[in-house]
């Protein structure tokens, strides 16, 4: 079969093609956006009529997935690690109907954050729902696994999570594809109750779960994705889960490696192997791309059996991804170093970009505010969190999707006001909506400003849902209309902006200011594509 | 043959571009390739990097180790510092010295320039000038490349089909540009490296 040079995240795209997917569901976010946008761009998913556009927001996209999985076709739904957050509630209860189409959930975490406010670690959620959980260590492997995915899925009735990091989603290799399967025909669940989860059928889809454990391990244990490798040296055991095993051989290519290995790719953990490892050997090494999920399970509470080494003993650190060099550290080869940085050498955050209509925002908000103390805008996630930098410095808060309009209302609750909110139009549908109704029935004195750029900025430029449509939304909220006032941010209009965002901040009620303006490089990207259109339509003429 | 690459540059200077022609030109030679990119945040203006990895045999992390790097190729001359603790000490450090200032307090050329001639095997290129020189101020990471190419380990021509493969859509005249490009650029650096 072909060879293709993909992204991890590619990869997982296109095996789900390659796997009868039926329908792709999420909302964007790194480390995970690529997947569904390679559904998108793909012509044989086109062909194939598989839907595949963006959703609101990750439990929205959780949910479409799982009602096609209800009518039995084949559906994966991805998120960033924190957007599992958000898409729990079906998550878990997803793992209570049970899937009839195979159903893959992927989530992407971000180990040392680089785009994220957490780690935090999906193998936990996988534990929690008590599905079975596989973890790739290279692209190749997320191919393979993402067709044995939906298979394990099938076979059981059970939604499989697909946990991916930063390293793997974003890192290219070779993918040797394999034949396509075909979607799957509509078919109802064999059991009807199974999805209606009333109290007493919930308890029977509850016990079938937690009967299906064991089964499941039993899968672990024969999985090709777990491998026991025998070792001479049995004063030491190894266990790496996910891409942690490739930082391991980057450091033994070159040299034998001596010790009894446990590679770890599908989870709940295969009990056997672990203790096959564990009474081989007299200490023994966990390295996980994550959370010392693991290591604790293997410690116990009181840690009173061998000794282990790992995230928390210190052996590695207890935050941070791994990479080859914190591995060689753990077993204190010797390491490389080229030269030391020159003190000349200055940080380079990421910044808004030249032009972008958030500055003008930002500019006429702080001028605005000038007047009161500190620590009034609550804002949200986005290109326009980077307002937080200097010289802006024009935010006080970042914490979840949504949480700027429904803080700023628990301040002015508590008498500190004026309170703004700062939300793009993109995260306001994905959850500021619901916020903004708690606001209005409370006629809270909150201003909110929703930066309308018309796209999901910070991940790429993927649409938005309610382009040209908020001020409808927030009039249907309820929002007065004399209350809502669209702007448009350029430094030629900075003090009608003013004037109206003054005005709006006396309010004592809900008032909606939105700066509309397209993102520079949505502009950029569209005109360079029109031009192109152009030239083509040029050439046929 | 195994060249361990980190591809250096600011957010929006179109890095990944180099990273595509040699990755199309190491697949074309049969080897293996990983490449970790940055997505995200970063891109917004901010340092980026790419670890690129070609080998005849497997290649296991993502991941460059510190000192293993055989190259530097960075498109702006402070950003090419930046990982210089990853490089090797027989690497080379490819660079061009225009800066890309967008923040405060950004360092005097003339010391960046000072700290890549105490790494010792470098090239320091305008490839800004050399592109606009053969009238195509967009190729700049096409001479960059170029001047890279003696280092690579992959042969020109197969570097210079790669090329053709990657810009091919966008027509021959834009293919021609970039082959110039590709060719200035390893010119000057045979004349001029350290």
């Amino acid at each position: 079969m072909e060879k293709l040079l993909l992204l991890g995240d590619e990869a997982i795209a296109q095996s789900a093609i390659d796997a009868g997917l039926s329908g792709i569901y999420a909302y964007p976010g790194t480390p995970s956006t690529e997947i569904l946008e390679y559904v998108h761009r793909s012509k044989e998913a086109k062909e194939n009529k598989i839907r595949a556009s963006w959703s609101v927001n990750e439990k929205t996209a959780m949910e479409a997935a799982l009602g096609m999985s209800y009518a039995g076709k084949r559906a994966m739904v991805c998120m960033k690690h924190v957007g599992l957050n958000v898409a729990a509630d079906a998550f878990i209860n997803s793992a209570i109907t049970g899937a009839n189409g195979g159903l893959i959930v992927v989530a992407a975490d971000d180990p040392s954050m680089h785009s994220s406010q957490n780690e935090q670690d999906s193998r936990f959620y996988g534990k929690f729902a008590m599905i079975p959980v596989l973890e790739p260590t290279n692209q190749q492997e997320a191919y393979d696994m993402v067709r044995a995915g939906f298979l394990l899925s099938e076979k059981y009735g059970i939604p499989v999570l697909l946990r991916i990091t930063t390293r793997l989603a974003h890192s290219r290799s070779g993918i040797i594809r394999r034949e396509p399967l075909p979607q799957n025909e509509v078919h109802l669940p064999g059991n009807p109750k199974q999805f209606i989860l009333l109290p007493a059928n919930a308890r029977r889809q509850y016990k079938s779960l937690l009967r299906n454990q064991v089964l499941f391990e039993e899968e672990s244990e024969s999985s090709d994705f777990n491998q026991y490798r025998e070792g001479k040296d049995k004063s030491l055991g190894v266990i790496t889960c996910g891409i942690a095993y490739n930082y391991l051989f980057e450091n033994f290519q070159d040299r034998e490696f001596p010790y009894p290995l446990l590679k770890i790719g599908q989870y709940p953990v295969p009990r056997k192997m672990i203790e096959k490892l564990y009474s081989e050997c007299n200490t023994i090494l966990i390295l996980e791309e994550g959370y010392p999920i693991l290591e604790e399970l293997l410690r116990g509470l009181l840690d009173d059996g061998k000794k282990i080494k790992g995230r928390m003993d210190g052996t590695v650190p207890r935050d941070g991804e791994l990479n080859p060099n914190i591995v060689a550290r753990a077993f204190g080869l010797d390491e490389d170093y080229g030269f030391d940085v020159p003190g000349l050498v200055k940080s380079r955050p990421p910044s808004l970009c030249k032009g972008c209509p958030h500055i003008y925002s930002y500019n006429a908000l702080n001028e605005a505010l000038n007047l009161y103390s500190k620590g009034r805008v609550f804002s949200d996630i986005g290109c326009y969190t980077l307002g937080a930098l200097e010289p802006y410095g024009a935010i006080n808060t970042c914490v979840d999707m949504g949480a700027s309009i429904t803080m700023a209302k628990g301040a002015a609750d508590a008498g500190y006001v004026p309170a703004v909110a700062v939300i793009g139009d993109s995260t306001f549908t994905h959850s500021g909506m619901t916020g903004l109704l708690d606001a209005i029935n409370d006629k809270s004195p909150v201003t909110v400003m929703i930066l309308d750029n018309a796209t999901t900025a910070m991940t790429g430029g993927q649409k938005s849902s309610a382009t040209g449509r908020l001020e409808d939304i927030c009039l249907g909220l309820g929002v007065e209309k004399e209350h809502i006032h669209i702007l448009n941010p350029s430094p030629k209009n900075h003090e009608e902006n003013l004037k109206i965002i003054e005005q709006e901040i006396n309010y004592p009620g809900v008032s909606v200011i939105i700066p509309r303006r397209e993102c520079i490089q949505t502009v950029a990207r569209r005109l360079r594509d029109e031009k192109k259109e152009k030239q083509k339509q040029e050439v046929i003429e | 043959m195994k060249k361990d690459i980190i591809l250096a540059g600011v957010g929006g200077q179109g890095i990944l571009s180099i990273a595509a022609v040699i990755g199309m030109a190491a697949l074309d030679s049969g080897l293996q390739l990983k490449q970790a990119e940055v997505h995200g945040m970063s891109q917004r203006g901010g340092d980026v990097h790419s670890n690129l990895r070609i080998s005849d045999r497997e290649i296991f992390s993502d991941l460059i180790p510190f000192g293993k790097a055989d190259l530097i190729i960075s498109v702006e001359p402070m950003e090419s510092l930046r990982y210089l603790p990853w490089l090797s000490k027989s690497g080379w450090l490819i660079s061009n010295n225009v800066p890309h200032v967008n923040i405060p307090g950004y360092p005097e050329l003339a010391s960046i320039e000072s700290a890549i001639h105490a790494v010792g095997q470098h090239v320091l290129i305008n490839a800004d000038e050399i592109a606009k020189d053969l009238g195509m101020p967009r190729s700049a990471n096409m001479v960059i490349l170029g001047a890279a190419s003696p280092w690579l380990g992959i042969d020109f021509s197969t570097l210079e089909s790669a090329v053709r493969k990657i810009f091919g859509s966008k027509g021959a005249d834009v293919v021609n540009q970039n082959l110039m490009a590709l060719t200035a650029g390893k010119e000057f650096a045979m004349a001029h490296h350290s």
